[in-house]
């Protein structure tokens, strides 16, 4: 693992600079200050940990290599096998993550002509941790043109006591193809789940396409009512943008209300679809998300 | 600002369409989801704080004179599913049509020309209200107000509820109604110098399948 010369100098980030890319994951029980900068902010120092990891796929004119893997907090990227030209990368949770109060992002480009899968080792788990404080989770997702994403993380689970903020920003080239998967658990087993809120918002070509914001637990209102989640507490999302779709595909309705249901149907830009889903458990919804797929002409089902 | 202009604009009985839709609650009664007062208010409180506050937001930007034609795009971005783009933009050509008989205005006038098939029907009550001399907030309490009141409107018709208790519902919602307003007019002051990404975007999975499920209907009482 290696920090590529061209990493964007965009923040100031722990193990920035000092030749490791790999922060030693550990969680004592006093607030995490990761670096100078933070401390030098004055105030309350934030109680949590501070991460960004960021990886980088580049196509090297025979295949997709990824130059940039860059490991933080709880966040321990690992290359895995490539998939033919694909080539992936497994995100191991590190340590305890999300709890209160930390501050964590993903960022994650797959250049022109690259094939880059990102998946994640096991669920994650936001958790409350010492501080009822909030947990931000930032996942950035850029394609470049004539690459394709796919994004397949392991569901969120939102253990009771939890408060996590999740922001997906999603910036796609005109000719760029994404499978962003994304489900999500509310509360563990016989309990309530925290709070949480994800905002997606999916731009194209400069343009925005998708702009969703979500909340669930409380404090959020009737969010397990029959207008939201009916109930339910597993609820997840497949996006899909496949530019050389000739005409969209009519709306599909899977499952009935008592063991889930689900649409799939095309954005305003009839080149992006959305399968929105919810249902009694992970695998229920799982089974949804995958049928829902399966109706897609030239995708194939992830595994 | 006219009082009376903003009873006439949130009124049931102003003939911009709505009573023709349920806003979900047709469905959600055919699925059992909703079959007395306490689950039609869960619907109407989620549906306030969802599907309410995004069209509240819009709404109160118009009101403030952003380009309606960007917060029609706006709109789209925020609406998933290709049933409610369709419904929301055909309940917009209606309320336009008596808005511009109403408060006859440039404004009105432009959508119009610009958007022959119609902007989504939150964007039209904002540009209304402005061309009735209203301010965002207001605009906002109207897109607040008409989320919730369609659906227990329609509940009662299609529940047989009593009229007394869908009444008590809103009632009950007036102060979650007021705090969507403000939240949405909030973010429609900020969109001039922000952009529309600053507006509410909250989602509702169960409004976004069920109203794509319901347009599939071929016998139903209510167009949405």
């Amino acid at each position: 693992m290696k920090s590529g010369p061209e990493a964007p100098a965009t923040a100031l980030l722990p193990g920035d600079g000092d030749g490791t890319s790999t922060r030693r994951p550990v969680r004592t029980g006093t607030p995490h200050l990761p670096d100078a900068a933070s401390r030098a902010t004055g105030g309350t120092p934030p109680a949590g940990v501070r991460a960004a990891a960021r990886l980088r796929a580049a196509h090297n004119g025979r295949t997709t290599t990824v130059p940039l893997l860059h490991s933080d907090g709880p966040f321990h990227l690992r290359r895995l096998r490539p998939r033919g030209e694909q080539a992936r990368v497994c995100v191991l949770g590190a340590m305890s993550a999300p709890l209160g109060g930390d501050r964590l992002a993903l960022d994650v480009t797959a250049g022109a002509r690259t094939r880059l899968e990102v998946t994640t080792a096991a669920a994650t788990i936001a958790l409350r941790g010492s501080t009822r404080d909030p947990a931000t989770y930032d996942v950035r997702l850029t394609v470049g043109e004539d690459a394709s994403l796919d994004w397949l993380p392991q569901p969120l689970i939102s253990a009771a006591g939890s408060t996590l903020h999740q922001t997906y920003r999603v910036e796609l080239a005109g000719t760029s193809r994404l499978l962003l998967r994304e489900e999500q658990l509310l509360g563990r087993s016989a309990e309530p789940p925290g709070h949480l809120s994800t905002r997606l918002t999916v731009r194209r070509n400069g343009r925005p396409v998708l702009d969703q914001h979500t909340a669930y637990g409380a404090p959020a209102s009737a969010w397990d009512g029959p207008a939201v989640l009916g109930g339910h507490r597993a609820t997840g999302q497949l996006l899909l943008v496949e530019p050389g779709l000739d005409a969209p595909p009519a709306p599909v309705l899977l499952g009935d209300p008592a063991r889930g249901q689900c649409v799939l149907a095309p954005l305003a830009d009839s080149q992006v679809l959305l399968a929105t889903a919810v249902a009694p458990t992970l695998a229920r919804l799982r089974h949804l998300l995958d049928a829902a797929l399966a109706h897609v002409p030239r995708a194939e089902a992830p595994s | 600002m006219s009082r009376t202009a903003l009873l006439l604009l949130a009124d049931g009985r102003f003939p911009a369409g709505g009573h023709a839709h349920s806003g979900g609650m047709e469905a959600a009664v055919a699925s059992g989801a909703v079959h007395d007062t306490t689950s039609l208010e869960a619907f109407c409180r989620g549906r306030l704080h969802t599907a309410g506050l995004t069209a509240a937001g819009l709404a109160a930007a118009a009101a403030t004179g952003h380009d309606p034609l960007a917060l029609d795009d706006a709109a789209d971005t925020r609406t998933p599913v290709p049933a409610l783009r369709h419904i929301g933009r055909r309940l917009g050509r209606q309320l336009l049509r008596a808005a511009r008989a109403t408060w006859p205005c440039p404004e009105l006038d432009h959508i119009a020309h610009h958007r022959p098939g119609g902007v989504h029907q939150p964007v039209v009550l904002g540009v209304a209200a402005r061309a009735a001399g209203l301010t965002p907030l207001d605009a906002a309490h109207a897109a607040a107000y008409d989320s919730v009141g369609g659906p227990a409107t329609a509940a009662v018709r299609l529940l047989s509820l009593d009229p007394f208790d869908a009444a008590a519902v809103l009632g009950r919602l007036a102060d979650d109604c007021d705090d969507v307003a403000g939240e949405a007019a909030d973010a429609a002051g900020r969109v001039a110098t922000a952009g529309t990404t600053v507006l509410p975007a909250a989602s509702a999975p169960l409004l976004d399948i069920t109203g794509e499920h319901h347009a599939a209907w071929t016998v139903r009482l209510f167009a949405s």
